[in-house]
């Protein structure tokens, strides 16, 4: 064991053996991949993760953790109501109170802002009308939270009532007051947005079908819940410098809003972002606290910090929007997909957030893994008085996924044709476009399917295990980012920032927000890989928009690709300088000379060397200081005409199949999930150890959806219209230690011709499958299918008691 | 503000504190021992847990008077001048820790496993980590690493 003191870790004998360059599938593309295959050093290998010790041993330093001599504490007082019009505010009474500093209303802010530029619908605190129980008034600023506490309950807010709308459906279909108003005069302002596509020529697939199947299926809400709370931190500096320190995944994103919003000089704006506890989507833009600790700073010339309650978190939400969908699968006899429909009704809740995205995702991202030939879809987003819904893991194709799955089940079923072999005909193969025109590339999902048949032992376990046993199969895809930024911009989607110390350690400096995911070790992997700098060797300075090149954020599973490729970028620009100057001083061409293992070894005569420190000096008397950039920009223009195009264009998509095993107590409606085989093409694992755990972690968060969570509200006969139901941890139940099933992962590397060595998602995608795969089982348990999340006891005790016989069949 | 003595880490503290503070709050605010972490202030996600007496402890929802006069060990007390404790080295190693908001916490309670079983089943790690919620790692690698950290105990 002591061998294992730091740096590279040895293989671990199981799942995947880590001999760098073990591929599933053997296409090579021409990107950044295929020039370095043959021989990878790091890539590949189990490593430690550089902050690993830093986060056990207590010494990494989240937001909450920052304490600024002079700070005071911050306190948003929350909506009770969940739509009203606020009559009038008046803080005196709070501000008069002894240890409270100030006080802020939405007049103090009144500007709009919304994560996407075309639906600013938010104030950083509600002006003139609150939209859900929870929505943030008036926030103060005291020299403690105690005292913070007390100064909210000393704000008087007169409020004039509305009617609530809790149902997506009744939003629609009221005619005001509409909880927002409509941008256009006549439009309805209870919806967001509006998508109807059709790609082929559907209603005669459907004529051409042997088989049409129709469903309704309906996907709960549910959130992100990180364990860390949001929490963010003020500081406005006499000279007009405004610094804010979040726990957020955009920190680009937020620098933008709070110079917009609170009309300051960007350049005089800078936010940082310390290692995030836990986000999941969940802290993806703009919040309230974030503008608050601002203002109040401003105003008060003092550090400002706001904690959310885990109460507050699920009142922020942003999580998964609750779906109810309407699914027509046609196929022919021999199990071939014709044409696929969806009709598709969202319930948004409040606010638009990522909403105009969400909706189009919900049907765009359903035309992979496999093949059809005509597809329509017609989504809507409604606003409702519940907090906003937006970007959870695997961000509006989650729902759709689990109800074509199962679709595709029942078609298997009907056509008694193996349900893996179903997915395996269909399958849409590589370097091809879908039928709404998304260029996909590499495609390991028949080695994914493969994978888990193999794994589960499916064969036999199929309609062969005893009642109450069974096992169930699912496929997906994901994007590997987006081409097109969130706000429109020829700019790189990444950048970074490389720089050359004389004793030999390279500093990287990394714009990306490091949220768990392992972004910051994983640029550390490649310029280690490329320049050959041990790994203790490599620091990283990440998230401070003061010094650091921007990247876009830690959503949509854009980090590893889009950074990935700046910082082979950006090292191969130092590389060839090193080379350049050892190869002077050798007397010999540099492609000649080698950087690995702390050493430049000239090629084919390893007595020939130096330590790279030398190296590096060399190149500095050449060059001058060392340093570089290196950036990446999506393809554009490799999208379809249509209005819409390019939402769901991704530079690579991931692919994933789950078998999972379940068992259901028929007396109770009790469903125990025993083990959940997950196949995932993340292109190439970097490090697959962080490729597990997503894959691992990711499934357990779809389990989690299928079987326990619900973010509800009650209703007025409940006691009071859009309560929470349950906002906290003890109520909305998230899996425990004893709740998870066994979970195995089976990495597949398909090495994508564009990803960094190959590499493309692997922190979304991988939740797709566990949800329908988990419906699937039960069916193959009991016979009953499970069209409505989450399958809890007693939807599933009654599914089997509508059945007659108990599902026996 | 009144005067609280503790036994933390091995160091004798006195530190003034409000009637009403819990365990966790005078670690954080009160020490400077940030390392325990707020995730819900009432007990429900474990990523408080500290060490008493030998028994994992939800900080956040104890007193702090009830650990007065008792051994208390927190995340930044696991490691010695040697070198990390081989829990926090394995779940290092293992990929235990991703975002690592939960995991001084976990560590703790592992910790406190270890100490009353040194060689636990991975039946008995899952029931002992039942109090800890993990969102990010579907915990099949904080089992591994438990394990590890077990098997090098033991060896000696």
């Amino acid at each position: 064991m002591s061998a294992r003191g730091t740096g590279t870790i040895p293989p671990p004998a199981r799942v995947r053996d880590g001999s760098p360059g073990k591929q599933a599938a053997s296409r090579n593309g021409s990107g950044q991949g295929s020039e370095t295959a043959p021989e990878l050093a790091m890539i590949g290998r189990p490593m430690r993760k550089i902050d690993g010790r830093a986060k056990g041993t207590g010494r990494a330093r989240y937001t909450d953790d920052i304490r600024l001599p002079g700070m005071l504490h911050g306190k948003i007082l929350r909506s009770p109501h969940p739509h009203a019009r606020i009559v009038a505010i008046d803080t005196s009474r709070a501000e008069a109170l002894d240890g409270v500093h100030g006080a802020v209303t939405g007049r103090d802010m009144p500007t709009t802002y919304g994560i996407i530029p075309w639906t600013p619908d938010e104030y950083p605190l509600c002006v003139d009308k609150v939209r859900y129980v929870g929505d943030g008034v008036a926030a103060v600023a005291a020299v403690d939270e105690d005292t913070a506490n007390a100064a909210v309950d000393l704000i008087d807010v007169e409020y004039e009532e509305l009617p609530a709308y809790l149902d997506p459906h009744e939003a629609i279909a009221a005619d005001g007051p509409y909880i927002h108003e409509p941008r256009r005069k006549g439009r309805n302002g209870n919806i967001t947005k509006t998508v109807e596509l059709a790609f082929g020529d559907v209603e005669r697939g459907f004529e051409g079908s042997d088989l049409v199947v129709e469903g309704d299926y309906f996907f709960e809400g549910t959130t992100h819940t990180p364990i860390e709370p949001h929490c963010a931190i003020g500081l406005a500096e006499p000279d007009g410098r405004l610094t804010v320190w979040s726990a957020t995944q955009v920190p680009h994103y937020l620098h933008r809003e709070l110079a917009r919003v609170l009309e300051l000089d960007p350049a005089r704006v800078r936010v940082v972002q310390p290692p995030v506890g836990g986000a999941f989507g969940g802290k993806s833009e703009p919040f309230d606290l974030e503008f608050c600790v601002a203002r109040l700073s401003m105003i008060t010339g003092r550090p400002v910090k706001i904690l959310y309650t885990r109460e507050e978190v699920f009142y922020s939400h942003r999580g998964r929007h609750p779906f109810h969908m309407r699914y027509r699968t046609g196929a022919t006899r021999d199990g071939m997909l014709t044409a696929v429909d969806s009709r598709i009704v969202m319930d948004g809740g409040a606010y638009a957030s990522f909403g105009l995205v969400t909706t189009y995702y919900s049907g765009q991202l359903l035309t992979a893994p496999y093949r059809m030939p005509a597809y329509r879809f017609h989504s809507t987003r409604a606003y409702t008085n519940k907090p906003a819904c937006g970007p959870k893991r695997g961000h509006g194709s989650v729902q759709p996924r689990f109800a074509f799955e199962v679709q595709l089940d029942r078609i298997a079923e009907a056509l008694e044709i193996d349900p893996i072999e179903l997915r395996r005909r269909n399958f849409i193969g590589s370097d091809t476009r879908t039928v709404n025109d998304l260029r996909v590339t590499s495609n390991g999902f028949l080695e994914c399917l493969d994978a888990v048949e193999r794994a589960s032992e499916w064969g036999r376990k199929y309609r062969r295990l005893p009642y109450g046993r069974g096992v169930g199969v699912a496929g997906s895809t994901y994007i590997t980012g987006t081409n097109y930024p969130v706000y429109p911009n020829d700019m790189p989607q990444s950048g970074i920032q490389l720089q050359v110390d004389r004793s030999g350690r390279v500093a990287i400096f990394s714009g990306a927000s490091e949220i768990g995911q392992g972004v910051d070790s994983m640029v550390t992997y490649i310029v280690a890989e490329e320049l050959g700098v041990p790994l203790e060797h490599i620091r990283v300075l990440a998230g401070d928009t003061d010094f650091t090149p921007v990247d876009l954020g830690a959503y949509s599973s854009r980090v590893t690709f889009m950074l990935g490729n700046a910082c082979i970028d950006a090292a191969r620009r130092i590389k060839a300088m090193v080379q350049e100057a050892v190869a002077e001083a050798w007397g010999t061409k540099p492609r000649e000379v080698l950087l690995a293992g702390g050493l430049a070894v000239m090629a084919g005569d390893t007595g020939t060397s130096m330590p790279l420190r030398e190296a590096f000096n060399l190149a500095e008397a050449k060059f001058g200081t060392l340093g570089a950039t290196g950036s990446y920009n999506t393809p554009k223009d490799v999208h379809g005409s249509y209005r819409g195009a390019t939402i769901g264009a991704s530079p690579a998509y991931s692919f994933t199949a789950h078998v999972a095993e379940v068992e259901v107590d028929p007396e109770t409606g009790f469903v125990t999930v025993e083990k959940i085989w997950i196949a995932h093409d993340c292109g190439r694992a970097l490090n697959p150890v962080l490729v597990e755990g997503q894959m691992e972690g990711s499934a357990y968060m779809g389990f989690a959806e299928a079987l326990m969570e619900e973010q509800i509200f009650k209703t007025a006969d409940q006691g009071r219209a859009g309560l929470h139901n349950a906002p906290s941890l003890l109520d909305y139940r998230i899996p425990t230690s004893l709740d998870t099933p066994a979970l195995e992962s089976l990495i597949i590397e398909s090495i994508d011709p564009e990803g960094p060595y190959g590499a493309k998602e692997a922190g979304e995608g991988p939740l797709h499958p566990s949800i329908p795969a988990i419906a699937n089982a039960i069916h193959d348990a009991v016979g009953v299918r499970m069209n409505s999340l989450p399958f809890s006891p007693p939807r599933v005790w009654r599914a089997l008691q509508a059945t007659g016989d108990g599902g026996r069949g | 503000m009144e005067v609280v003595r503790l036994r933390v880490n091995g160091d004798e503290r006195a530190c003034g504190v409000p009637a009403h503070y819990t365990l966790l709050e005078t670690l954080r605010y009160g020490l400077g021992l940030t390392g325990s972490k707020q995730g819900c202030d009432k007990g429900d996600c474990g990523a408080c847990t500290v060490i008493v007496d030998g028994r994992a402890v939800l900080s956040c929802i104890t007193p702090v008077w009830e650990a007065e006069g008792r051994e208390v060990r927190t995340v930044e007390g696991l490691a010695t001048a040697t070198g990390l404790h081989p829990v926090q080295d394995e779940f290092d190693l293992n990929g235990a820790a991703q975002c690592g908001f939960c995991t001084p916490g976990i560590l703790c309670s592992s910790v406190a496993l270890l100490g009353r079983n040194p060689s636990p089943t991975r039946g008995e790690i899952r029931a002992a980590l039942a109090g800890n919620l993990c969102r990010c790692t579907g915990y099949e690698k904080i089992y591994d690493a438990v394990e590890a950290a077990a098997a090098r105990l033991n060896d000696r």
